[in-house]
């Protein structure tokens, strides 16, 4: 810490209670038409990274007939999640497709041609989940490849695990949906509500946690009835409105808002006593311990000018996007394409990318509204520093990040980035200075394996060089050992020749006498 | 003019023998950088950056011979590394941004001579004689010293393939720097 | 009592000896890139200038005076200079390693630095005692670390700002300089009375 900073240290903690920014919603119309089903595509690529983590083994062979629900492909180490079979058909591929990801890279999927019957697989006999003890519910929920829906996909089960072994007395759950355009968690509260509940009261017997609170933003007052009513005979959950700001759907800034608590920089909120999980899994944890049903499908928002018909729809993990596309109808061609919210989201390479858990909507964005402008130079406004939820100075990060002073850029609080965006949407220069951040950050990554890679390097070599050590002394070991042999071997034939010649000598004594 | 020889001899002996005391009393046997460094080098000897293994090159570094960049498996990592330690600004242009690169070899080609097993600093390589070779990727730190012991040239350097675990966002280009710079 | 403190302001700030006097600009511009290194070549300068104005005080007055050697002056100081130097490489070197490979070549430089030699004549010329010089070499030492160090902290800055490319790097730095020593200027204006 500076001199300066010091100083101004003195001054007590800085408080920063404008952060955020408030961009138009543009939620309506697509939140307010009913739910819409997708008709059954004849493709099917399920990826088998779908969440953070390690990606999971496929157990099935090419040729292989599966039913909906089927396990396809289970969990790989700790942090993993289980993929299943979205319908029911045939394995025919196992092999690379196009990641929603703006690299255009592609991972492994396997691919399932359905035959058309959707037909279920064997769900099991229902049980009141609250006569299982919470572990059970854990393994569960793993088993139901259940991950976390608001984006981060974070696998759900380990996520209650921490629960049993951290002391949590809330959960909290993230109704906030703040990024613009995307309804598809208002929606869900709107129609399954109950379900919702009903999942919220699981989590609760599986954390051990005595109260969950619901934090709704106020732009989604259907929602907000919706779920007070169904919560209305559970008095341990309450339903919370929370101010329309984005980004209230960030795990820390919503328990702030609902508890008033400040979570510290390198602290998560278990450290605080609460879980934060999303609306939509707890519909994924209901559907998984009532129904038996894994992860196979989520409500996705289809929205963007470029569309005909915007809404939400139940769409099959593993559908291509162009066939989401199609059923909602191009009024004409993309701009862009984005997987997930405007701010947070992934722009795509194309259109045959496949939908996966995470998926939270598909934005097909006209010229005006993804709107690429040339960024000119920093003003030095500071318009960031006050965006930026987190209480980072943007503008000098992104100017060390500019020299390749990456170091730099950590000691200003890098690692707190949350890369909400917040920054580039306010900058009156548009910077993209959340591409500085993310560029910096996978750089920091990149070195950090390269460190790690080194080490393992050094200790290779280390074992080499004692190896060959040892292998030297082995054999100066063994060479020695030979020649004890051999001299051995020599003394011992010596003294049989002199014995042999001391017995013959009195023989030849004998003769010359 | 005796006077003026006189005065600036002895001031010179003065001064030489208050030096001689000085580095005596401050002298320093081994630079402590050299083992500092040494300690941040792979440690694989593998002999690319021309110095005899990694503690010539980390002796070549300390003494200012060699630049920060001097080590091709350290890579831009562990040049940023000895920049910061030695409080030098690194120039990272040299450095080859291509990416890591491993041995692979061409089974088809290989016939189990062990020529490169012998040359591999970590141990990479595995198999015996007259068995066709692998090398383990997660140990291979891309030196190249096997390449040329291979009598059949089916050791061949590979670029690592990016995966989305490792892909790194470019670096945003504005076009106001490519005006101004 | 007064009258040293007045030195002290006088010396390193009205008569700042890099930016009012021009002396020791090659450590000024060289040794400027971070804030810890200027903070060394500071300290390290002020150490030799002080050492330097008392050792050549009493050459001046207890060898060339008496002896009537005037005309040894530059070389006698030179060869004092230069020893304190070296005195200063070999402790650096054993204390601070790191600090030792930032400084490079400009910390054998001290010694050619005018701001030393031009400060120990600067004395002689002006017939002061040996604690106003003692004093005066210290205030000039402190003035050029002072400087120093801000100049480094704003080419810290100035790493940062996009600049054009026929103005990247040293001749940037000197536009920086001379806005640098225009601010000193002000200080001429300070009145003591």
């Amino acid at each position: 810490m500076g001199l300066i900073e010091k100083v101004f240290s003195l001054l007590g903690p800085a408080i920063h209670t404008d952060w955020g920014v408030h961009p138009a919603d543009r939620k309506r119309p697509a939140a307010d038409s009913p739910v819409r089903g997708l008709p059954l595509p004849e493709r099917l690529h399920v990826p088998l990274q779908q969440h953070i983590g390690a990606a999971a083994r496929p157990i099935m062979l090419v040729g292989q007939t599966v039913l909906k629900g089927q396990l396809i492909a289970e969990a790989q180490g700790a942090t993993s999640a289980a993929v299943h079979a979205p319908t029911s058909g045939i394995v025919t591929a196992i092999g690379d497709i196009s990641a929603p990801h703006p690299s255009g890279l592609s991972f492994s999927a396997v691919t399932i041609e359905s035959d058309g019957a959707d037909r279920w697989a064997d769900t099991g006999a229902s049980v009141d989940p609250f006569s299982l003890p919470p572990q059970e519910i854990a393994r569960r929920v793993a088993a139901a490849g259940v991950v976390g829906l608001g984006g981060a996909t974070f696998p759900s089960a380990l996520k209650l695990g921490l629960g049993l072994r951290a002391k949590i007395h809330t959960l909290i759950l993230n109704g906030g949906e703040c990024e613009p355009y995307l309804s598809c968690d208002d929606r869900l509260m709107r129609d399954c509500a109950t379900e919702i509940v009903d999942g919220i009261r699981i989590m609760l017997h599986a954390t051990g946690a005595t109260r969950a609170l619901v934090g709704i933003e106020d732009n989604k007052p259907e929602a907000i009835a919706s779920m007070t009513a169904a919560a209305h005979d559970f008095p341990d959950i309450k339903v919370r409105s929370v101010p329309a700001r984005y980004p209230m759907g960030s795990e820390k800034h919503l328990f702030s808002e609902l508890t008033g608590q400040e979570v510290p920089a390198d602290g998560r909120t278990t450290d605080l006593g609460a879980l934060v999980h999303n609306v939509g899994t707890a519909w994924a944890v209901h559907e998984a311990l009532r129904q038996g049903r894994p992860l196979v499908e989520r409500l996705v928002t289809l929205n963007g000018g470029a569309l005909e018909r915007p809404g939400n729809i139940r769409v099959p993990i593993g559908t291509l996007v162009e066939d989401v596309l199609a059923f909602a109808g191009l009024r004409s061609e993309p701009a862009r394409l984005v997987m997930g919210g405007p701010m947070m989201g992934n722009r795509l390479p194309h259109a045959r990318v496949p939908v996966v858990k995470g998926t939270s909507g598909i934005l097909a964005l006209t010229a005006a509204e993804a709107a690429s402008l040339e960024p000119g130079p920093c003003i030095r406004c500071s318009t960031c520093v006050r965006a930026c939820p987190v209480g980072l100075l943007p503008l000098e990060m992104s100017a060390r990040i500019g020299v390749d002073d990456l170091n730099g850029a950590v000691a200003l609080g890098l690692k707190d980035c949350i890369a909400c965006g917040c920054c580039s949407y306010v900058c009156p220069s548009r910077i993209p200075l959340v591409h500085y951040f993310n560029h910096a950050k996978g750089e920091l990554a990149a070195q950090g394996r390269a460190q790690l890679r080194n080490e393992a390097a050094k200790r290779l070599a280390a074992a080499r060089i004692e190896r060959l050590a040892r292998e030297a002394q082995e054999k100066t070991a063994a060479a020695a050992r030979r020649k004890a042999e051999r001299a051995a071997q020599k003394a011992a034939e010596k003294a049989a020749a002199e014995a042999a010649q001391q017995a013959a000598q009195p023989a030849a004594e004998e003769t010359t006498t | 003019m005796i006077a003026a020889i006189l005065s600036v001899t002895l001031l010179g002996i003065a001064l030489g023998f208050a030096l001689g005391f000085a580095a005596r009393k401050f002298a320093v046997e081994t630079d402590a950088r050299v083992a500092e460094i040494g300690a941040m080098m792979p440690g694989t000897n593998c002999g690319q950056c021309g110095y005899p293994g990694c503690p010539g090159a980390a002796a070549a570094i300390a003494a200012g011979e060699a630049t920060v960049t001097v080590c091709p498996p350290g890579g831009k990592a562990l040049a940023t590394a000895l920049a910061a330690k030695l409080g030098i600004a690194a120039d990272l242009s040299g450095v080859s941004d291509e990416g890591p690169k491993i041995a692979t070899i061409a089974e088809e080609i290989c016939i189990g001579c062990c020529r490169c097993i012998k040359e591999c600093p970590t141990d990479a390589i595995v198999g015996a004689a007259k068995q066709i070779h692998a090398v383990m990727r997660e140990a291979c730190t891309g030196c190249g010293n096997c390449v040329d012991r291979c009598p059949t040239e089916a050791v061949k350097m590979e670029p690592v393939p990016v995966t989305l675990q490792h892909w790194v966002w470019p670096k945003p280009q504005a076009k106001v720097e490519q005006a101004w710079a | 009592m007064s009258e040293f403190l007045i030195l002290l302001v006088t010396t390193a700030l009205v008569n700042n000896v890099v930016l009012i006097k021009f002396l020791g600009l090659c450590p000024f511009m060289g040794v400027s890139k971070s804030v810890d290194s200027a903070l060394g070549m500071g300290m390290a300068t002020t150490f030799v200038i002080t050492l330097a104005s008392a050792a050549t005080w009493m050459l001046e007055h207890w060898l060339l005076i008496p002896l009537e050697l005037g005309y040894l002056r530059i070389l006698t100081f030179i060869l004092v200079i230069a020893a304190t130097v070296q005195f200063v490489e070999l402790v650096v070197k054993k204390t601070s390693p790191d600090l030792y490979q930032a400084l490079g070549i400009y910390l054998p430089l001290i010694t050619t630095n005018c701001a030393v030699l031009g400060i120990a004549l600067l004395n002689v010329q002006e017939k002061s005692g040996f604690v106003w010089s003692l004093l005066s070499g210290f205030g000039s030492a402190f003035g050029f670390t002072l400087v120093l160090l801000i100049f480094a902290g704003l080419r810290e800055r100035l790493a940062l700002a996009r600049v054009p490319a026929a103005f990247a790097g040293a001749p940037i730095g000197f536009v920086l300089a001379s806005l640098l020593a225009l601010a000193f200027m002000g200080f001429s204006g300070l009145n003591f009375k």
